[in-house]
């Protein structure tokens, strides 16, 4: 018997008001509402969060892996974009 | 009945609800077709088994003879469980458990919000806990209900069948009964009329945005409240106490 797959969703969860949505993984549905439920059934059993999005899969626009080198080489040698040079206070949390 | 004598027989009940329905709950998993879904079923099943705890340490404290948790939950013979029969029904197919959980959560839904205001406060702060999870579980039921209902051609035609044949085990939610009386006019508690009315509101919305067909009112099956179940129950319950009735007190 031939199976045919539900989408994948990818899953991002807002661990608590202030911070971003992180990616915290994929989950299969078969539309937009079972994808926010099954992300919440999979990923927030343990009170990880406070928001959830899903997004399809196949509608997020990734970067090429071959084209590594010519995206994020350029970037590497150029120390002086880094605030490196700051002493960050303990205070200062999720930096 | 003494006061406690009242709230420790209703608690029991309550519990006897969840723990049953957590039951069936239980003999799906690992049976899911798809992983989400099967954690899905698992979490929930978990969430009754937690409440049916709850409501069963709660009557063991308003009984006040020494029975704990456990004890109610399997030392119990069958005509002990006054669970709706509702609940007991086989998981059968998909359909068949999804109309299962919707017709039950729709109710239970609305018996839990009307606890949380009663006047006994042991009851309304489980039932405060309870509705929490329940809303979740009847949004995820309801819309699988309607997701089936509104498929194909042969998802419709079954989940239908599965509502006709389990309808008729919705007419004992809304009969109150001796203690049903008691709570409400002692505590304030759920008035099963009212509760009727609204049921039939929310599940002819559900159904009707399912393309589905609200069943005709048959002749209503009951008994669970009275420990009168369906050939089915002894099934389960062999099952669920097998253990602590073949190496009593057993523990790990």
């Amino acid at each position: 018997m031939s199976k045919q797959e539900w989408p994948l969703y990818e899953v991002f969860i807002r661990s608590k008001s202030g911070l971003s949505h992180r990616h915290a993984g994929s989950v299969h549905a078969a539309d937009d509402e079972m994808a926010l439920n099954n992300a919440r059934d999979t990923y927030t059993r343990r009170n990880e969060g406070v928001s959830i999005w899903v997004v399809r899969s196949d509608k997020i626009v990734a970067s090429d892996p071959a084209e590594t080198a010519a995206f994020f080489e350029p970037a590497k040698d150029k120390i002086y974009r880094h605030p490196t040079f700051y002493d960050i206070p303990d205070e200062v949390e999720n930096l | 009945m003494s006061d406690n004598a009242v709230i420790a027989a209703y608690a029991t009940r309550l519990g006897d609800n969840a723990l049953i329905l957590g039951q069936r709950m239980i003999e799906n998993v690992a049976a899911y077709p798809e992983l989400e879904e099967e954690l899905a079923n698992a979490n929930f099943a978990l969430d009754y088994i937690g409440q049916a705890r709850l409501f069963y340490t709660y009557a063991g404290e308003c009984e006040g003879g020494g029975r704990d948790e456990d004890d109610f939950a399997y030392q119990r013979p069958e005509h002990e469980y006054r669970n709706l029969l509702l609940v007991e029904q086989p998981n059968g197919h998909f359909g068949d458990s999804t109309v299962r959980q919707v017709l039950f959560e729709s109710w239970y839904l609305l018996l839990l919000d009307a606890l949380c205001r009663c006047n006994d406060e042991g009851l309304a702060t489980i039932a405060a806990r309870a509705i929490k999870e329940v809303r979740y579980h009847l949004r995820h039921s309801s819309q699988w209900l309607i997701r089936l209902g509104d498929g194909t051609e042969e998802s419709r035609a079954r989940v239908q069948a599965s509502l006709d044949q389990l309808w008729r085990y919705t007419g004992e939610m809304f009969v109150p009964d001796d203690l049903d009386e008691d709570v409400r006019v002692m505590y304030s508690g759920p008035d099963l009329g009212a509760i009727e009315a609204a049921w039939r509101d929310n599940v002819a919305g559900i159904i009707d945005e399912a393309t589905l067909v609200m069943p005709d009112d048959q002749s209503m099956a009951s008994g669970g409240k009275q420990g009168r179940h369906t050939e089915y129950f002894g099934y389960l319950l062999a099952e669920m106490q097998f253990l602590q009735r073949t190496y009593p007190g057993a523990t790990w």
